[in-house]
């Protein structure tokens, strides 16, 4: 495979990517930019990222041999990348410390975000209490029925949560409302994306910031396993999480790369946020991705059990993967990651967050056919100590 | 010379200021959208800004993002949007309509079969929110190609080399966004509006109108002491939004009438 340097100066990956935004933003933007570039080819800034990954997140993550699970399943080989174990229990924090750090060397004394299951709100407050910085965390009002305790957590680390009542009441309003604040803000106010999409250079510096996923996998497997994984594994968003375990692996050829969306209800319910799979290409929240939009459009309102992947976008670059081949896009349904999430709590003692459980769904899908000497790693991207009600809910419990 | 240029050429030698109000199609009912445009040239509108409704409008601030979902429950669509325009045509040959709106609704109609509508059904211009000149070339020359103007706008962080790119792709007009911020948002400096526009006529001759912020004749005349035209948005949502279908109409016209009196002093 060629080398691999996406996106290019204007942020494109092939046809998406790109700077979808008004006027307004333009200059933002281009100051995020020249501040990043200049970050991330300094190594004192570096050193600080890495040292703040290993001293305040708890990296590396380990990586986890699921014998009892695999072994159930009769095929594969199962890793778990345990992104659950570092601090704020998901991968959202590698990086809000990265943005948090260069928020820092551009003087912005504010930061905002914008959450759907709250992991990436928390992981927003957690950075910004730490370096002494106002914090705004706008979230649906739907997210926050289904996500009181996260809500909390973020109040408890000093910020502001504003409830969004616009349109579906939920991520991608979110993520419209936090771009207001941005534009009326942009002086002092540093805004910190928590997914590869919206307009460059986002895509390219949350991938980077999240790189370290992989990275350590690359190091990790031939210790544990004596080789690379088969494939890697791991669910779809918006796609920080994949992306960061993807990237560091797009040049080994003979390592497959399965991204897993949100099937919902299931795909021909028209209830799912399969955006890759059932979506088409278009323009939203400043980048150019595939949708999930009506004939004239309009983003449609999308269904999971999971609010981290009730997204109707995805990052660019996995549009880009996707027609390139490289990666492949499945999807797992609501059903599907709830037995996941059952099966690892009670084989494994592992709680993994509904998001996770969507990856988790289809290696337990393919490790079945697959000889015992295989090996798939799936990125066990959170915990799922934030899906207690949501589980048991399903179950018809009240907590 | 398009109908936008006519437009501006004859002000000019009027000397007269430009008066751009804006409305989002279907809001407060499809069917009051072609009589609004009517009543707000009868009340001196010189210039018409028609929004195309968008599920996501990330640039707008909640009066009209709130104007657009009245739209959208009413199922108002870009083809809809473009047969008020053919509609109000019937009427009214002289008054230039830009629509306004997002790149993605335009790109699931192909930006091919939208400009053929849009021409053919009498636009004069559009304004697409979310599409950077760099991100639209293709869509900026087939619009020009095809007699439509391609409006951009530019912001108070605009850097002088920014000003000169934009203002070399656009045409028609400028559209000076006086603040940092969404549509509808807080007041109006109106120095600094003056000063930035100093700086754009230095390297441009198109006219150029200036929103966000206006929300009364005093402010508007104060802004047209410099600008060649003034649109105003969010406080004719605002009002729409208030009195409901059966006086939207009349109460636009009241709220116009001033304020095109202001421009007129």
């Amino acid at each position: 495979m060629q080398m691999y340097e996406l996106p290019d100066a204007h942020g494109h990956f092939g046809p998406y990517g790109g700077v979808f935004v008004s006027e307004t933003l333009t200059y933002a933007l281009e100051e995020l930019l020249r501040a990043y570039e200049a970050s991330r080819n300094d190594p004192e800034f570096m050193a600080e990222f890495r040292h703040d990954l290993k001293h305040y997140v708890g990296r590396p993550s380990p990586v986890y041999h699921a014998k009892r699970w695999s072994a159930l399943l009769g095929g594969a080989q199962i890793y778990l990348k345990r992104e659950d174990l570092n601090h704020t229990g998901a991968h959202k924090i590698n990086n809000t410390v990265g943005q948090a750090l260069l928020a820092r060397r551009m003087g912005k004394s504010r930061v905002i975000a914008e959450t759907g299951a709250g992991q990436h709100g928390v992981a927003t407050a957690t950075v910004a209490a730490r370096c002494g910085m106002q914090c705004v965390v706008y979230m649906g009002s739907e997210d926050i029925k289904r996500q009181s305790a996260n809500v909390y957590r973020m109040k408890l680390l000093g910020a502001t949560v504003v409830p969004v009542e616009s349109g579906s009441k939920t991520l991608k309003d979110a993520l419209n409302e936090a771009m207001r604040d941005w534009v009326t803000n942009v002086e002092n106010t540093f805004y910190i994306i928590g997914t590869v999409a919206g307009p460059h250079p986002y895509p390219m510096m949350v991938r980077d910031f999240q790189a370290v996923i992989g990275e350590e996998c690359k190091m990790q497997m031939p210790e544990l396993a004596g080789r690379q994984p088969d494939a890697v594994i791991a669910c779809v968003g918006g796609g920080s999480n994949a992306m960061g375990i993807f990237y560091p692996y797009i040049g080994l050829d003979g390592v497959r790369l399965i991204g897993v969306e949100a099937a919902g209800e299931g795909l021909t319910t028209g209830r799912h946020a399969a955006s890759l799979i059932a979506g088409k290409p278009g323009v939203l929240h400043g980048n150019r991705t595939y949708l999930l939009q009506d004939a004239n459009g309009q983003i449609i309102e999308t269904h999971s059990i999971s609010a981290g992947l009730d997204y109707p976008g995805v990052g660019p670059e996995h549009a880009w993967l996707k027609d390139s081949g490289r990666a492949e896009y499945v999807a797992a349904t609501d059903d599907e990651a709830l037995r996941a999430f059952h099966d690892l709590c009670h084989y494994e003692g592992i709680i993994p967050a509904l998001e996770s459980s969507h990856a988790l769904a289809h290696a337990a899908k393919i490790a079945p056919s697959m000889a015992k000497d295989k090996i798939l790693l799936v990125n066990l991207s959170g915990r799922g100590d934030k899906d207690m009600h949501t589980v048991a809910q399903r179950a018809g419990i009240a907590l | 010379m398009s109908r936008i240029q006519a437009r501006f050429e004859a002000l000019r030698s009027a000397r007269r200021k430009a008066l751009i109000p804006y409305i989002t199609a279907g809001d407060p009912a499809p069917e009051l959208t072609v009589p609004l445009l009517h009543a707000l040239v009868e009340v001196g509108a010189d210039v018409l800004e028609l929004g195309v409704p968008f599920s996501d409008p990330m640039a707008d601030g909640p009066v009209n993002q709130r104007s657009s979902e009245r739209a959208l429950a009413k199922g108002v669509t870009l083809h809809d949007v473009i047969a008020m325009v053919r509609e109000f045509r019937k009427r009214d040959f002289q008054t230039p309509v830009v629509l306004m709106g997002y790149a993605n609704p335009i790109e699931a109609m192909g930006i091919d079969a939208f400009v053929r509508a849009a021409k053919s059904a009498g636009v004069d211009g559009v304004l697409v929110v979310d599409y950077p000149p760099e991100e639209c070339t293709q869509f900026a020359a087939l619009a020009k190609e095809n007699g439509i103007d391609p409006i951009f706008m530019l912001a108070p962080t605009s850097t002088d080399r920014r000003i000169r790119e934009v203002a070399q792709v656009g045409s028609g007009y400028l559209y000076y966004v006086s603040l940092k911020g969404v549509t509808g948002a807080a007041n109006i400096d109106v120095a600094e509006v003056a000063a930035r526009i100093l700086k754009i006529r230095s390297v441009t001759r198109l006219p150029i109108g200036v929103g966000f912020g206006i929300r009364d004749a005093e402010s508007a005349r104060r802004i047209a002491e410099t600008a060649d035209a003034v649109v105003i948005g969010s406080r004719i949502i605002q009002e729409i939004e208030a009195a409901g279908p059966a006086q939207a109409i009349a109460r636009v016209m009241e709220l116009v009438r001033p304020i095109r009196a202001a421009l007129n002093a």
